[in-house]
């Protein structure tokens, strides 16, 4: 499968990843290059293999439900642009 | 042009109704249920709610670099629950999946969430309309984490962003599209709420956004078996906006249709103020959420010897319960349903018959009746009740002795409930005791036969009606302490003799 220009553009602006004509064009033929390797692995006989979600196979560690985080908002928010009252201050932004 | 306050209907009203027989609405539900945990599904932090902003964020919940999530056991728990509560298929294996947009309250620009292997799939909720009983089943209930909340008021040009909420543990659960009509919706919704109360995986707080609403909405042309074009109505938090909004939704499809217009899919908010919905997403990438296996997260495994320690937990469900009311009290389906529709409920009606050791008809009935409508008058919880379920059987038991009669027990409940008094001391003090003494009975028989010479007259010729009148004057005479199936044998005797 090759990506198009356009498709480029919409995963670009999907991520919200703003790039001009010349990136756009750099982008598309380094994606086509891994949608190239991920072809050469696709032609591979997978049949009777169980698809897996994961590259490792073992499952997910589960910790007790129980608070062991403190409040640091002052620190975090230290390197945050704009903040008030304890509150992350972003552009408006209303649907 | 309308103007401001009133209602406006995208569709007449009077066409509406005729139109509307052609049409038929169809529902489905996406539920999120914040399930009770004191920590976040993949952080240590606190879910506790109304803290101070931000002070419930750590650095997994918001997004710093190099941090990785861990799950929460319990919510895993939680949603296993549920998954059994609802005989749904609970997978030993499921997987967490990023599903991708932006917004503010998103710090990492993903939700993790589960989409191609949910941890429940399928199950059923049984539901109550008009006293009939309908199964709506589910899609699939999966976890994922809430976002933070933002707050788009007192900051000129600047949105303020609050991340406690942020990776909250939530339970979304999705019901086929099944429901026909906003009342079923309604009734699916306060079932799912309190089944997720009565098995104690989410406090069920609406106005908190513990339990939060969104509706699929589609009409199609009645009889037909193919769904219409769907819309999503985003963040219905109370019943009754979730009914209003379904049935301003469906007026607005059928309006579109009648018009010989087409219903685009999309995503709409319902404006409570205004009592409408309206569109929210237009642009059409807003859906394209880029799902993939979170890399993050390993495969969720669940052993079957922990599914069934839960399942050894679990209360006994009000379905369960339910039938037990019809088959070992007697109770009819729908008593039986209407008292299996909350934990608490079912728990006063519990307490109430143990201590009656028996009577449970007589027990439903006042329940359901007087208790209820009392509570709904005073708009008040069952925990708020002024009678407890102590007080109630004890005001029961002197009806199932026959010490008072059920007009004057309607009135020991009054007083008891406004005066906080138990039975006894009010029959005693208000002189409510029934006449037991049969002599004092047959004397005041005989004495308004002979005041009522007429009516006895009446009735010895065959007016039936003359005798409710003097069974009217006994009572009277006896200020309702009289038991009336023996003054209806006495008068009856003494009328032929």
């Amino acid at each position: 499968m090759a990506l198009s220009l356009d498709d480029v553009r919409r995963i670009a602006h999907l991520a919200r990843i703003g790039i001009d004509e010349a990136e756009a064009q750099a982008a598309l033929a380094q994606l086509n290059d891994v949608f190239g390797l991920i072809a050469e692995m696709q032609a591979v006989d997978t049949g009777g293999v169980e698809p897996m979600s994961h590259a490792l196979d073992v499952v997910q560690r589960l910790r007790e439900d129980a608070v062991t985080e403190t409040d640091q908002h002052a620190l975090f928010q230290s390197i945050a642009p704009h903040v008030e009252n304890g509150l992350y201050l972003v552009p408006k932004v209303i649907e | 042009m309308r103007s401001e306050g009133q209602i406006h209907y995208p569709f007449p009203i009077t066409h509406y109704r005729e139109a509307a027989m052609k049409w038929e609405t169809v529902i489905g539900l996406e539920v999120h249920a914040q399930l009770s945990t004191r920590s976040k599904m993949f952080s240590g932090a606190a879910t506790a709610f109304g803290a101070p902003p931000n002070t419930q964020a750590c650095e997994v919940d918001i997004a710093l670099p190099g941090v990785l999530p861990v799950a929460n056991r319990e919510a895993v728990a939680k949603a296993v629950r549920f998954g059994l509560a609802v005989g749904g298929k609970i997978n030993r294996r499921s997987i967490f999946a990023r599903k991708n947009y932006f917004y503010p309250d998103l710090p990492k620009g993903y939700q993790i969430s589960q989409y191609e292997m949910p941890i429940v799939q399928g199950g059923a909720i049984g539901i109550f309309v008009d006293g009939r009983e309908k199964i709506i089943r589910l899609t699939r209930a999966h976890l994922e984490e809430d976002a933070g909340k933002s707050l788009h008021e007192g900051f000129h040009d600047f949105t303020g962003i609050d991340l406690n909420r942020a990776g909250t543990p939530l339970l979304e659960i999705v019901s086929e599209p099944e429901m026909s009509g906003a009342q079923e919706a309604v009734a699916y919704a306060r079932a799912l709420h309190a089944l997720v109360r009565w098995i104690e995986i989410c406090d069920g707080n609406m106005q908190e956004g513990s339990f939060r609403c969104d509706a699929n909405v589609s009409v199609r042309p009645a009889g037909s078996d193919k769904l219409g074009t769907r819309c999503e109505i985003k963040n219905l938090n109370s019943f009754r906006f979730l009914e209003r909004a379904i049935e301003f939704e469906a007026r607005r499809q059928i309006g579109i249709l009648e018009d010989g217009g087409v219903i685009e899919q999309e995503t709409r908010l319902y404006d409570a103020a205004r009592d409408e919905t309206r569109s929210m997403r237009t642009k059409e990438d807003a859906h394209d959420y880029r799902y993939f296996p979170d890399p993050d997260l390993l495969p969720l495994e669940v052993s079957e010897s922990w599914i069934g320690e839960i399942r050894s937990n679990l209360p006994e469900l009000p379905q369960a319960r339910q039938r037990r009311y019809q088959d070992e009290y007697g109770l009819s389906g729908y008593d039986a349903g209407l008292l299996t529709q909350s934990r608490e409920l079912s728990e006063f009606y519990e307490a109430l018959v143990r201590r009656l050791a028996g009577f449970y008809k007589l027990g439903a009935s006042w329940v359901l009746n007087e208790f209820m409508a009392s509570l709904n008058r005073a708009g008040l919880e069952i925990h708020q009740a002024p009678v407890s379920s102590e007080r109630l059987a004890g005001l029961l038991k002197l009806i199932a002795d026959n010490t008072i009669s059920g007009r004057a027990a309607k009135e020991v409940f009054d007083a008891m409930w406004n005066e906080g008094m138990d039975a006894d001391s009010i029959v005693e003090y208000r002189g409510l005791k029934q006449i037991s003494d049969s002599g004092e009975l047959e004397r005041i028989c005989e004495e308004v036969i002979a005041a009522n010479a007429r009516q006895a007259e009446d009735y010895r010729s065959g007016k039936e009606k003359a005798f409710n009148s003097l069974v009217g004057q006994v009572m009277k005479a006896t200020r309702g302490k009289a038991n009336p199936q023996q003054v209806n044998e006495i008068l009856k005797r003494k009328l032929s003799g």
